[in-house]
């Protein structure tokens, strides 16, 4: 393995391979020196188009823990209002000599582009609405802590998903684990051609949340952002919160054992409540924890072997 | 992906057996007696396996220590993955797992347990790991075929068979919880290419 | 350059039979079975088909303002090696074109380069704004004798605006060049094709509703002030159904497709290389099929390329940064052969009326789109129709690379190019 562009990238054994390392990996969070040698003599570079100071740090620990020297480049702005196109600051950046570059960028594809540009190990730290590998990776490490094997699993996915990075690479993630996965949102926040899509790819889509709930293992709540409602696509706060948010209402009518996942950050009281998101149900500090094991684990992979 | 010292080789045909189940049994339990002799007693014994078929013996070994002494020694494992300086020379290796007894390592005698002692860098990089978990009071080590050509100034204190090997030869430790049976061949240039 | 007499030894006049022709003094002096004339620098043309020169209603050329992408004289010569006599420059140019002074700066560029007939387009709106009428009438009345407007690269959006361009260039014989893509419907962002794959690549896309409802909303402006509208790059099948509907009620429409929406679809963005970023977007090959069906059956009046040089840096960004456009004077002939006239959908006689006659007459460029005749201009072309060969971005006349058809191999070959009796193009050499 080469780069993490895409969730597609990985086949069920190496998923299964990236979670068992990230086992090993999160149990050195217990330990009083947390260093391993391994990527020792290597070096990484955050190379973020955007903010994220969660992903970033991170990635930062994660390439640390594991001895790498890492380096952040933050090129916030538009490449294109400064002159410098895209493949010149990541040929800049890469000509340092680096090993790996763990790009965010606020367009999509950009980290696919920058791969066919630059020797170096490349991973996804989020691009765009595409996609956003790691967090996937993460959060199916956290429900299979809750609740085992996902083969077969329901795992319901609300929320805004044309705008969501999460939940492309989560669809396919899980569907490799062998997940049966329903993606519920209004229609105004469907994914164009998500109809023809889910025909192939055989996933479910539906936009009536109650539907679903009751038979759903795992329901995983994406964050909506209130500047959608300028764009028309839906009316009001209120009104979402009715027909999607995961309100006490709601979480009272969930399966026995289901359990809740929120990639964060969240819109407490309009797509998840309070009541939810504090549940002995929820996931989402455990989804934060594991981050950097997850992490450390694609670290690992891509730079710990030899580059075959 | 695959440790290349783990030997896994399904071919139980391959090369002559220099050391049979029966011999195997008697060495751990001759191991256990010497450990037990040493340590006068299992006081602060804590047995640690090297994945994956080291793990595997220092289970065994601890049997035999509580068929000698009656006595549960903790038992786990420890996982040099991360610490090996031939990574980079290598095709990607999955992480096994490591783990610790309750009781922890420090001040503790603890007793490293590998399949084969070659080169002595699965060693080096064991004593690394194990420095970063914590300070045992002495780490000993034992092992089930010593056959030299050692890189590094690093000698087992317990050795099941000493086994003089050539460079070109392979050693093939199989154990029935890993591989069905247990027995230790050896496999020359000719049958090691030809596998 | 040379102003030689040329004998044109048979040649195959629009796919109808082999014949010779004199080009002297500008024009053709003779067509027949003709004997060696002295003079005359003789062409074999055996195998090689005669068209009228081609007629690009949509080229852009990039000076004033952005040379590094293109300049006249670069384009011009990319034009040559594509078989145009004459080509029709965007207005968005910075500065825009549109005024007449403007109009008549890049006339006499394009004379001063000497390889293609530039005519300039002008803006409908000042500043390409929307917002103005452009100074429409003293640009028809200029030197340049203007007479296709457009704000291409935006769209005419306000109703109002578009109305009354309409009405104001009946006065001069005027037609308004739509870049139809409704703003609300496809704005800013939108970078691709909005369907399945869009979704998946999480690109924001543009629906091709956002294409037809202009084209729809334009074709009943035309109706309502008489006036002459001209759909540019036309990329949907709804597109050309309302086309369709509009000429069969005789409403004075005129429809042009570029020679990637004959051939490329949206498949191509899954690799995100902003080669294939390009507006009207790459569409699905329902849409394709549907093109090429209009264009056989004259739906569509015309090809045009769009040709659209853009410099390294201005591409090499993210796929929604990157700017859109694509290069096509070079390989248009070449697509239309092999979408077209390979499948058997068009003769040679119609790639002269969809590429010449057609163009020529829309744009009001007399001296174009004429029939291969005696005492007509010697503007004319000369293809290998049975040659293939594999494109290189970098064999190209262009200052740009943005070359979408880099690595295929398509059908025929632009021999060489007359423009008034003058070789602007000899067995594939630019004559500068």
């Amino acid at each position: 393995m080469k780069h993490l562009l895409s969730a597609a990238d990985l086949d069920k054994d190496q998923v299964l391979e990236l979670l068992a390392t990230a086992e090993q990996m999160h149990e050195l969070q217990d330990r009083e020196v947390k260093k391993l040698p391994t990527l020792r003599g290597r070096t990484l570079v955050n190379l973020f188009f955007e903010d994220s100071t969660r992903t970033r740090s991170s990635f930062e620990l994660a390439g640390k823990w594991l001895s790498a020297d890492v380096v952040n480049v933050s090129a916030k702005g538009s490449s294109v209002s400064k002159g410098e196109s895209l493949r010149d600051t990541a040929q800049t950046v890469a000509a340092m000599g680096i090993d790996g570059l763990v790009i965010r960028h606020p367009a999509s594809g950009a980290p696919h582009q920058v791969a066919q540009w630059v020797d170096a190990s490349v991973v996804n730290a989020g691009d765009g609405t595409h996609e956003h590998p790691t967090q996937a990776l993460l959060d199916a490490y956290t429900m299979r802590r809750q609740i085992g094997d996902l083969a077969g699993a329901h795992v319901v996915i609300v929320g805004d998903l044309t705008h969501s990075r999460v939940v492309r690479s989560n669809l396919i993630l899980l569907q490799t684990l062998g997940a049966r996965v329903t993606l519920v949102a209004p229609p105004t926040l469907m994914p164009s051609g998500v109809q023809s899509w889910s025909d192939t790819d055989g996933f479910a889509t539906t936009y009536d949340f109650d539907e679903v709930l009751p038979t759903a293992d795992v329901v995983m709540m994406l964050r909506v952002q209130k500047e959608r409602m300028s764009g028309g696509f839906f009316p009001t706060p209120r009104e979402y919160t009715v027909g999607y948010g995961l309100t006490r209402d709601r979480l009272q009518r969930m399966a026995k054992d289901a359990v809740i996942c929120h990639p964060g950050p969240m819109n407490r009281g309009l797509e998840i409540t309070a009541d939810a998101a504090d549940s002995a149900r929820s996931l989402i500090l455990g989804q934060v924890s594991s981050g950097v094991a997850v992490r450390m684990s694609v670290l690992y992979h891509l730079l710990g072997g030899a580059n075959v | 992906m695959q440790r290349p010292d783990s030997q896994n080789n399904n071919a139980p045909s391959a090369g002559r057996v220099v050391l049979s189940a029966d011999d195997v049994t008697r060495a751990l339990r001759r191991i256990a007696h010497e450990i037990l002799e040493h340590n006068r007693g299992a006081d602060d014994l804590v047995v640690l396996g090297i994945p994956t078929r080291g793990e595997t013996l220092a289970h065994r070994l601890v049997a035999a220590l509580a068929a000698v002494e009656d006595v549960a020694v903790p038992v786990g494992s420890l996982d040099v993955t991360m610490y090996r300086d031939d990574l980079r020379r290598q095709p990607m290796r999955a992480a096994q797992p490591t783990r610790i007894p309750e009781c922890g390592v420090d001040d503790k005698v603890v007793v490293l347990v590998d399949d084969v002692l070659y080169s002595g860098r699965t060693v080096r990089a064991a004593l690394d790991a194990l420095g970063d978990i914590g300070r045992p009071r002495a780490v000993r080590l034992a092992v089930l075929v010593d056959r030299g050509h050692r890189e590094l100034p690093i000698r087992a204190d317990h050795v099941g068979k000493n086994l003089p090997t050539a460079h070109s030869e392979r050693v093939h430790v199989r154990l029935f919880e890993d591989d069905g049976a247990d027995e230790v061949r050896i496999l020359d240039q000719e049958e090691v290419a030809g596998r | 350059m040379s102003d030689r007499t040329y004998l044109i030894k048979g040649a195959d006049l629009l796919g109808t039979g082999r014949t010779d022709l004199l080009l002297e003094d500008g024009r053709i002096a003779a067509v027949g079975k003709l004997g060696d004339a002295a003079q005359a620098a003789m062409i074999e043309a055996d195998g090689l088909v005669a068209l009228p020169g081609l007629v690009d209603l949509h080229t852009h050329l990039r000076e004033p303002g952005r040379e590094d992408a293109e300049t006249i004289s670069s384009g011009s010569a990319a034009a040559a090696a594509g078989g145009f006599t004459a080509v029709l420059a965007m207005a968005n140019t910075q500065p825009v074109t549109d005024t007449a002074e403007a109009a008549e700066r890049i006339l006499d560029l394009g004379r001063a380069a000497a390889l293609v007939d530039v005519q300039p387009i002008g803006a409908v709106t000042k500043s390409l704004a929307g917002e103005e009428l452009a100074e429409l009438g003293l640009m028809a009345r200029s030197r340049a004798n203007v007479r296709v407007f457009s704000d291409d690269g935006r769209c005419v959006h306000d109703a109002r605006i578009m109305r009354r361009a309409l009405e104001y260039v009946k006065a001069f014989g005027g037609v308004i060049s739509q870049h139809a893509q409704e703003p609300q419907l496809a704005g800013g962002s939108a970078c691709c094709h909005e369907g399945e794959l869009s979704g998946r690549l999480g690109l924001p896309g543009w629906p091709g509703v956002a294409e037809e409802v202009i084209v729809a909303r334009d074709v009943m402006l035309a109706r309502h002030t008489g006036s002459r509208v001209h759909v540019a790059h036309v990329s949907t099948a709804g597109s050309v159904e309302v086309v369709r509907w509009a000429k069969s009620q005789g409403i004075a429409v005129t429809a042009e497709v570029t020679p990637h929406h004959l051939l490329l679809t949206t498949d191509l963005l899954s690799g995100y290389d902003p080669v294939f970023k390009v507006n009207p977007p790459l569409r699905p090959q329902e849409d394709v099929d549907a093109l090429r069906a209009a264009l056989a059956d004259g739906t569509i009046d015309a090809v045009a390329t769009d040709h659209a040089p853009h410099a390294r840096h201005d591409k090499e960004h993210a796929f929604a940064e990157a700017a859109f456009g694509m290069l096509g004077l070079e390989q248009c002939l070449q697509v239309v052969t092999t979408t077209m006239v390979q499948t058997g959908r068009m003769t040679w006689a119609d790639v002269a009326a969809a590429l010449s006659t057609r163009p020529a007459r829309i744009a009001g460029l007399a001296g174009h789109g004429r029939p291969l005749a005696v005492d007509e201009p010697a503007n004319l072309v000369l293809i290998d129709p049975s040659a293939t060969g594999t494109i290189d971005a970098d064999a190209s006349q262009s200052l740009s690379r943005n070359n979408p058809w880099h690595g295929r191999t398509l059908q025929g070959r632009v021999h060489s190019t007359f423009l008034r009796g003058r070789a602007t193009l000899l067995d594939g050499e630019v004559q500068k």
